[in-house]
């Protein structure tokens, strides 16, 4: 079975103030298989939003170095022109941000701004994409109401505003879905909300998912496997329940929380530069 | 509804104090209107008493300010003592006259402003960013002064322009087209003047509220989604930057009627410009009075589009949250 | 001097209360509107973020506050760190009304409330270093002279965990968890009575999470401080809280013993949080099904 991505030997660094070097990835190699949920934890920093940038060549190229390998679906794509890539964003790899307030645009009508991403992809006239992200909005459990639709970002609450930014990830049915922090700025009851949806769309759609998130919950909800990075790099990988009973390593054991993290604070190295 | 009326009050009552301010302004200078004729050996005293009182100048600041009040509503705004005429058909005459100056460079500048600011804002870094960054620099180092003479040496050297004026003396032999052509000529050196001296800050302004935007998460996100380049700077960056530049574009149209004095007294385009200079000079009153409300009422107008323009394009102040 | 500096020196200041029985801080009724007019409309919009607040915090214990993020619980710790004015209530410290003070009598008592905010990158200023920034409460107050106020400043970098070799870092050559012990390095600068946790963990991972609180206790402990924190993770805080105040839509709905509160929840609200708080082991339990 061919493996839907393949990450080999990642390194991305920043070239921080005076010319001094940032490694944020260093040597990180995963895969990820059709259907399945690979979860991503780490301490806060740049390593795994960059990953998730990386997959997407979205990194700003005068100041990020990237080596490695990135193969989707057999293709290399670190080596792909724009154009191709464009065809892939948003419609083969999606990409859900963190802090939905920030990604959609202010003065846009939300059914317009998930009709953008269809009318990217397709050969469509405007009135059935619009039409096309409205069934995209009610398929992540958003209100069909003209009311909703033709609402802007800030007349939602931060539950709506995540479930507009999901369906538009999901609108043109990506076959890999990067979702960083997905219910990082949600209350208890709409993180549930969110993760059931989550569970739900992935099951229907069979979709893979890179799940970042720094929550144990979260990622129990989800992933199938998980990763655990630190310093930029992968210390522990394997099925999540199995790292759950058995971590080998400190870092995992803090990040799920099964033991007391005092021992933790020397092992994780916190140089860092933003 | 309520709110526009609030806005209108302030308004008079700004228009109101401004009148009040400028007729006291020019009391402070000494003499008047007719101070020169006094120092004429061959003209009495007498006769310039006279002068003086038949047009109203040896009564009291209240009641000669009460008088120019009256003189609004009649709508005549007083006399012009150098012309002997009544002030408002020539100050319409004069503004009208430089409405087409400064409207034809305001809508030339934004026009060319606005692909110039986000081209920039695009290909930021790049050496044709620098480029026009060195143009526009230059461009903002020469005073403007400077760059009127220049394009007055250029009318006079070449002989390919018309050096002043509005209008050739054969005006009124021609046909339409001819008439249209004619002015078209006369007012080709001052527009370029205004154009070039508003254009650098314009562009500047532009290009900065356009990189501020491209950096925000919404534009990645955008780029993210696989959305062309072309659609993220037009549909997603530029309507978040406009807000600046709505803002900018109502102070262009306040001073509509202000920033081509320079311009049309260095190259004769008989607008207000020369006409306020020379009736400050002969502090011929009424006139300067007349034309400083005038600039004030384009002001508050200009403010009070800038708003209606902000409240219709931006939905945030527009709109409130649903839950 | 490292042991006067930051301990009241203002003889003003209220009196250490040794009594255990009496709260530290008394909030009664208190309530904050907002009102916000739209141009070019008539329309007047009165926003209540919370209303009838009244909640105690004993010395040297934590009272939790939970809720939905939203304007309500940033908005009353705003107002309880007398950084906004509440519409109307009582705001009592040791006994004394501070709402009735004017700014020149608040001043001196600005020093026993103190905040840690959710955002450090926002709350440090990025131009300082860290050594810079701790000793900043002490130069607002005037206290001591400049290597006094350095040296206070390296002591409370190492009492938060943090090598005081740093000192000269700013803000953003930390990691997110040490820019909060940052953040609270300063706060304890003056030795408040008082701590007001607004979201101070929200932004951070799981570890750093656990790393923080256990810091918390141990200053608790250390310096009997007392702790509001404000969360919407009602696991997060239960762990350190005595008290916990359930607010829902602007009030507070249940006020209680943390034990209690999770054993016999009475308000209907409540125990829907509580229902969505789900340890993995549920979790996976859940899935395997």
């Amino acid at each position: 079975m061919q493996n839907l991505l393949r990450v080999t030997d990642l390194n991305v660094s920043y070239r921080g103030a005076g010319s001094r070097q940032h490694h944020a990835v260093e040597n990180v190699s995963f895969e990820i298989a059709d259907g399945e949920v690979l979860g991503l934890m780490g301490e806060s920093g740049c390593g795994k939003t960059s990953i998730a940038l990386a997959l997407l060549s979205l990194l700003p190229m005068d100041q990020a170095h990237i080596s490695g390998s990135i193969q989707f679906r057999g293709k290399e794509l670190l080596s792909t022109d724009q154009s191709s890539l464009r065809a892939i964003r948003g419609a083969e790899i999606s990409l859900v941000f963190q802090e939905p307030e920030l990604a959609l645009s202010p003065v846009m009508k939300i059914r317009d701004q998930v009709a953008e991403v269809i009318h990217a992809h397709n050969d469509w006239k405007w009135p059935r994409c619009r039409a096309e992200a409205e069934s995209a909005l009610a398929r992540v459990g958003l209100a069909a109401s003209s009311r909703i639709f033709s609402a802007y970002p800030h007349q939602l609450s931060g539950g709506q505003r995540q479930r507009v930014v999901l369906a538009q990830a999901l609108a043109c049915n990506p076959a890999l879905l990067v979702a960083d922090e997905p219910a990082a700025s949600l209350d208890a009851r709409s993180q549930n909300e969110l993760l059931a949806l989550l569970r739900k769309l992935q099951r229907e759609l069979h979709i893979s998912i890179l799940l970042i998130s720094h929550a144990p919950e979260v990622q129990a909800s989800l992933a199938d496997r998980l990763l655990v990075m630190a310093n930029g790099r992968i210390v522990e990988q394997g099925p999540f329940e199995q790292l759950y009973r058995n971590p080998s390593h400190s870092i995992t054991r803090a990040m799920l929380r099964t033991s007391a993290p005092a021992s933790v604070a020397e092992d994780l190295d916190f140089e860092m530069v933003t | 509804m309520r709110y526009l009326a609030r806005r209108l009050l302030h308004s008079m009552l700004l228009l109101l104090a401004v009148s009040i301010f400028s007729f006291a302004i020019l009391q402070l200078a000494p003499g008047d209107f007719f101070t020169p004729l006094s120092v004429n050996p061959q003209i009495s005293a007498h006769t310039v008493a006279t002068l003086r009182s038949q047009y109203g100048l040896d009564k009291p600041f209240p009641i000669r300010y009460e008088h120019w009040l009256r003189s609004v509503f009649r709508g005549d705004l007083g006399l012009s003592f150098a012309s002997g005429t009544p002030v408002a058909p020539l100050l319409v005459f004069r503004a009208r006259n430089t409405l087409l100056l400064t409207g034809t460079s305001l809508l030339l500048a934004w026009m060319l402003a606005i692909p110039f600011g986000i081209w920039s804002a695009a290909r930021r870094g790049k050496w044709t960013d620098r480029a026009g960054g060195v143009v526009t620099s230059s461009f903002l180092t020469i005073p403007d002064l400077v760059l009127f003479l220049a394009l007055l040496l250029l009318a006079v050297r070449t002989g390919w322009f018309p050096t002043g004026g509005m209008m050739s003396a054969r005006f009124d032999d021609l046909g339409v087209g001819g008439k249209v052509q004619d002015v078209a000529a006369h007012l080709f050196l001052p527009v370029v003047g205004l154009v070039l001296a508003t254009l650098p800050p314009l562009v500047r302004h532009i290009r900065s509220a356009m990189i501020e935007v491209l950096e925000a998460p919404f534009v990645l996100a955008a780029r993210a989604h696989g959305i062309s380049e072309r659609r993220v700077l037009l549909r997603y960056a530029l309507p978040v930057a406009a807000n600046p530049l709505i803002t900018l574009f109502g102070y262009s149209i306040a001073g509509m009627l202000s920033a081509s004095l320079l311009v049309e007294v260095v190259l004769s385009w008989p607008g207000v410009g020369p006409l306020l200079v020379d009736a400050i000079l002969a502090k011929d009153v009424y006139v300067v009075v007349a034309a400083v409300m005038l600039s004030s009422v384009f002001l508050v107008a200009g403010n009070l589009v800038a708003d209606a323009l902000l409240f219709a394009t931006d939905p945030r102040i527009r709109t409130e949250q649903i839950n | 001097m490292q042991e006067t500096l930051g301990h009241g020196m203002n003889p003003e200041s209220p009196q250490s209360n040794s009594n255990q029985f009496e709260p530290l801080l008394r909030v009664s009724g208190l309530s904050k509107q907002y009102v916000q007019r739209r141009p070019f409309s008539r329309q007047k919009i009165v926003v209540s973020a919370f209303q009838d607040v009244s909640l105690e915090v004993f010395p040297g214990e934590t009272l939790a506050l939970v809720g939905e993020s939203g304007a309500g619980k940033s908005s009353l710790a705003r107002c309880i760190a007398l950084l906004e004015r509440p519409s109307t209530g009582k705001i009592e410290l040791a006994g004394e009304n501070l709402l009735a003070l004017n700014r020149k009598q608040l001043f001196p008592i600005r020093r026993e409330v103190q905040m840690i905010f959710q955002d450090p990158s926002s709350a440090l200023n990025p131009r300082l270093t860290a050594c810079e920034i701790i000793a900043e409460p002490l130069l607002i107050q005037g206290e001591g002279t400049k290597p006094q106020r350095r040296a206070r400043a390296l002591q409370l970098m190492e009492q938060v965990g943090l090598d005081s070799a740093q000192e000269h870092k700013t803000p953003l050559e930390f990691s997110g968890g040490q820019r909060q012990r940052l953040a609270i390095a300063r706060a304890l600068a003056l030795s408040p009575r008082l701590l007001i946790l607004d979201e101070a963990l929200s932004n951070l991972d799981a570890a750093n999470q656990t790393l923080i609180l256990e810091l918390l206790a141990d200053l608790q402990a250390a310096h009997s401080l007392s702790f509001l924190h404000i969360s919407h993770d009602l696991r997060l805080v239960s762990e350190f809280a005595d008290d916990v105040a359930v607010m829902y839509q602007g009030r507070i709905v249940e006020s209680k013993d943390t034990r209690k509160l999770f054993t016999s929840p009475e308000h209907s609200y409540t125990k829907e949080l509580l229902a969505s708080v789900r340890s993995v082991e549920s979790i996976l339990l859940e899935r395997s099904a």
